[in-house]
């Protein structure tokens, strides 16, 4: 049994052997057949050096494409003795000879000593031909791509056989796209009837794309009068889409923007909106929150490498308590004894905004620290026609959770419905046994500790300094004012409209004067509704 | 009808300061023009610059305690009127260096010609007279804070939701004087004066002429607003700031009384630009920022609302503070000023002038009950011995 084994192993290691003996013997054949093919490139005229190419490119072996890139190139020349074809490269007075199939290096010659193949223009265009249906039949998908881009810039007639033989055989979808378009590219600029034009035609708008529309129009240019409405009719259909493409990336940015807003924001929907503390120090919990992301990215950046795609995920919590904590320390220590003076508990705050700008300016240095993005926030993808980065995309999808998770602290957790007692009427709540200080010290610290997190995510998109929350504390406010007090969905209808409204406005008075356009349309729409776009209803307003 | 205004305005109070700004607007030029450089009472020209810059700010000052003090409208833009005003002055001023620019173009400032502008913009014509400039520096910020207040009054926009509109107009125009497009300047602003009516700015005569203008500026203001305080509008004016809505039923215009306020107030903080440009020789869209029109509020916080004297008071010392302060250690000059905002709030809601009155009050009020005490002691001896 154990013999037969054995026997039976060697077998099949004898056969092997054989295969690939038989295999190497057909390379070394066709090799030798085709450095015949290539040295019979020089010596003739045009005409059989074409028939030649095509020959060679009948072989569809890919490695004539460097010799045949190099006759294009006028690289390629002949030794006089003894007839074989080299790719040269000028090395000093002499020539370095390249071998034409397997690029490896010949030796030198002296310039005399060999006499360059010529080409014309006619021989380039069938080399092209030729080599895109080579290089199509490559089997790496990455060069089959990078072959049918080759056709599409610069589509003729004769790559057409070449481009039909190579589609009826590709499987990728990405690839087919490229050589149908090149294939229509191609089609456009033949002789072609005008029934088969108008098909391209069709097939170039159908995939749309800036390169389509330079592509028609140059077709337009030299099309005939019974082509040129389809034409036409087709370029205004890619501009079409592409306009509806650039409104979706313009919603994108704004949307994007308006989680930012709704980000900084937020935080302040629950000390202003809820609590109508005027918390001027809003913007300096969003700084604190980034410098504790750049805190902990430090310490893992020296210490911990490895988690440094976690630091985001630790930085969260560890932000939530600063924040929180600096906001606690904040509302009993100051703003406890300035309830129901607005104005006063606006300037105490700013004051403390100062000191806590100042404080980080002396402990981290006034410049701009470096926070850096985790490896799943970096990059961007392609939906359609808009181009969507991961860090923008996430901020979205975080600035939604955020709101969700205190949209449920208040309505579903009895510390949230705690906070709305005392917000409505602090006596009656008082009287029914809540702590109100309490509450009013921890709905403070959750405002604060919700602003720390969006410090976390605006790390990743703003310059951490001792400035980063200035840029955000009018814009926080005019969002809640706009959005409606009290009210965390207007919050949220107000981010992401304003959001929305800037990138809108921006295309076309500038991103400057956009802005400047919507503060101005902001303080048109509060004398029209003082209280917001949800403004609450009945006697808490007069309050 | 205007002697019976200003004799309402004259309480002691008012008299002395403005009597003691008349007098300082006469002697500090006087010690600084007359006396020797070596002289002990002689007043450097820098000192008198710094000074006259403090008075400009106390005047802007003063204008926000009319509003804030007296009608219970924190306004977080009245920076933004003062730099308007300045401004007026800036481009009058640009007007006047001519030919003798960097460009030496005689119609156009160096910055169009840096920007490649071939002609005037419409808006520059008329500055390079100083009336028209004046003119304006009062009229742009009063035309300003009239429709702005006109939007913002008629809708009943107050309390906090007025001062953020206000932060977002100053935020918006911070934003667009910063274009280069708008015409003034851009990011520079306007800067490198050469001379104010024929005079040079960087004289000592300009300079203490500047000085005793401010002064007598900031003397003027004071006698009108005390007199807007003390008059009968003035009275509805507090009651609009007390109970906004019972003054209302009882069937006063509430908007229209806090936007003749507002509207004043504005002017008076553009006269205070106007005066404070040439003294430091610059005017760029920084002044602006948001949080210069916070500190104002800070000034007239600590030296005490409502006060018209406490405001001069605060403006000088804080801005005195913050000289010293940067100069010796810049890098504490926030802790201390945002100290400032948190302690004057907790401790000193009155201000310095304020708690200074009430304290006086209280002891006046003890002496009082001190005498009568004394005084019935005295009634009933006679009754005890017999």
């Amino acid at each position: 049994m154990h013999a037969r084994l054995i026997h039976r192993f060697l077998q099949c290691l004898l056969v092997a052997f054989c295969v690939m003996v038989t295999m190497l013997a057909t390379d070394l054949r066709a090799a030798d057949d085709l450095r015949a093919m290539v040295n019979a490139l020089g010596g003739g005229n045009f005409q059989q050096s074409q028939k030649q190419v095509e020959a060679l490119a009948k072989t569809g072996d890919p490695k004539i494409v460097p010799a045949l890139e190099a006759l294009s190139e006028g690289d390629l020349y002949q030794r006089k003795t003894d007839g074989t074809v080299f790719i040269v490269k000028p090395a000093g007075s002499n020539f370095m000879l390249i071998d034409a199939l397997t690029g490896d290096t010949a030796g030198e010659e002296a310039k005399a000593a060999l006499e360059k193949i010529k080409v014309n223009n006619g021989l380039r265009r069938t080399i092209r031909a030729a080599l895109g249906g080579l290089t199509l039949m490559s089997p790496e998908t990455g060069v089959r791509l990078q072959a049918a881009n080759t056709i599409l810039r610069t589509p003729s007639a004769d790559a057409l056989d070449g481009l039909d033989t190579v589609l009826a055989a590709e499987t990728d979808g990405a690839v087919r796209a490229v050589l149908e378009k090149a294939r229509a590219a191609s089609v456009l600029v033949s002789d072609l009837p005008v029934d088969e034009k108008k098909a391209a035609v069709a097939t170039v708008v159908e995939t749309g794309g800036r390169d389509s529309l330079s592509l028609l129009s140059s077709a337009l240019a030299t099309a005939d009068e019974s082509l040129r409405p389809d034409i036409e009719a087709g370029i205004k259909q890619i501009e079409d889409r592409q306009a509806l493409w650039a409104a979706g990336q313009n919603i994108w940015y704004g949307l994007s923007l308006g989680s930012v807003l709704l980000l900084a924001a937020i935080g302040l929907a629950i000390t202003f909106g809820v609590m109508g503390i005027i918390n001027m120090a809003h913007g300096e919990m969003v700084m604190l929150g980034a410098y504790t992301t750049f805190v902990v990215q430090q310490i893992i950046r020296t210490s911990f490498p490895g988690l440094f795609d976690w630091s985001l995920a630790i930085a969260l919590p560890l932000a939530f308590i600063v924040t929180g904590v600096v906001g606690l320390a904040i509302e009993r220590g100051i703003i406890r004894f300035l309830y129901g003076r607005p104005l006063e508990t606006l300037l105490a705050t700013w004051g403390v905004s100062l000191i806590l700008q100042q404080a980080v300016r002396s402990i981290f240095g006034p410049t701009n620290q470096e926070v850096g993005n985790p490896s799943w926030m970096s990059g961007a993808f392609d939906l359609g026609g808009m181009t969507i980065t991961w860090n923008r995309m996430w901020i979205i999808v975080f600035s939604l959770a955020v709101f969700a998770f205190l949209l449920f602290l208040l309505k579903k957790t009895p510390m949230g419905l705690q906070m709305r007692a005392v917000t409505q009427n602090r006596r009656m709540a008082s009287s029914m046994g809540i702590k109100t200080p309490w509450v009013d010290a921890l709905t403070f610290a959750l405002g604060s500790g919700i602003a720390g997190i969006a410090g976390v995510a605006l790390s990743q998109i703003d310059n951490v300094s001792p400035n980063l929350g200035q840029g955000y504390i009018i814009d926080s406010f005019i969002v809640v004012v706009f959005g409606g007090v009290g009210n965390l969905w207007g919050t949220l209808v107000g981010a992401f409209t304003l959001g929305i409204l800037n990138k809108f406005l921006e295309p076309y008075a500038g991103a400057v004067l956009g802005k400047i356009l919507v503060l101005v349309l902001i303080i048109l729409f509060i004398q029209k509704r003082p209280r917001g776009l949800f403004a609450l209803k009945g006697r808490a307003v007069e309050a | 009808m205007i002697t019976s205004f200003v004799l309402k305005a004259l309480d002691r109070n008012i008299v002395w300061v403005t009597a003691l700004l008349l007098v300082i607007a006469a002697l500090v030029p006087a010690l600084n023009l007359m006396t020797a450089p070596d002289h002990p009472l002689h007043i450097p020209t820098y000192i008198v610059s710094l000074f006259g810059k403090y008075l400009t700010y106390a005047l802007l000052a003063l204008a926000l305690d009319l509003v804030w003090g007296f009608c219970g409208i924190l306004s977080l833009g009245h920076a933004a009127f003062f730099a308007l005003g300045g401004y007026a002055m800036g481009m009058y001023l640009m007007r006047q260096i001519g030919a003798r620019g960097s460009y030496g173009n005689p119609l156009l400032p160096d910055f169009m010609v840096f920007l490649n502008w071939k002609e005037l913009p419409l808006f520059w014509h008329g500055f390079d007279m100083f009336w028209f400039a004046a003119l304006m520096a009062v009229l742009v910020p009063g035309l300003l804070a009239f429709v702005f207040g006109w939007f913002a009054f008629r809708s009943r926009v107050n309390g906090v939701y007025l001062s953020i509109i206000t932060q977002a107009m100053t935020f918006a125009l911070l934003l667009a004087f910063f274009r280069n497009d708008m015409g003034f300047g851009g990011n520079n602003g306007l800067t490198d004066f050469k001379d104010i009516l024929g005079y040079s700015i960087q004289s000592n005569g300009t300079r203490s002429a500047l000085f005793a203008a401010s002064a007598i500026a900031l003397a003027l203001s004071l006698v009108i607003t005390s007199g807007i305080v003390r008059s009968k509008y003035g009275k509805v004016l507090i009651g609009v700031r007390d109970a906004e809505s019972r003054t209302r039923f009882l069937g006063y215009r509430v908007e229209h009384m806090k936007l003749f306020a507002f509207t004043v107030s504005a002017m008076m903080a553009g006269v205070a630009g106007a005066l404070y440009v040439p003294q430091v020789g610059i005017i760029n869209p920084g002044e602006f920022e948001p949080a210069n029109s916070i500190e104002v509020v800070i000034w007239t916080a600590v030296g005490g609302r409502g006060t018209l004297i406490g405001p001069i008071v605060g403006a000088i010392l804080v801005n005195g503070g913050k000289s010293i302060f940067t100069a010796a250690f810049p890098e504490f000059w926030l802790f201390a000023l945002g100290g400032l905002f948190v302690l004057v709030t907790l401790f000193l809601p009155k201000g310095i002038v304020g708690t200074a009155r009430q304290v006086i009050e209280r002891r006046r009020d003890y002496h009082k009950a001190r005498q009568a005490e004394a005084a019935r002691a005295l009634a009933a001896e006679p009754q005890a011995a017999e």
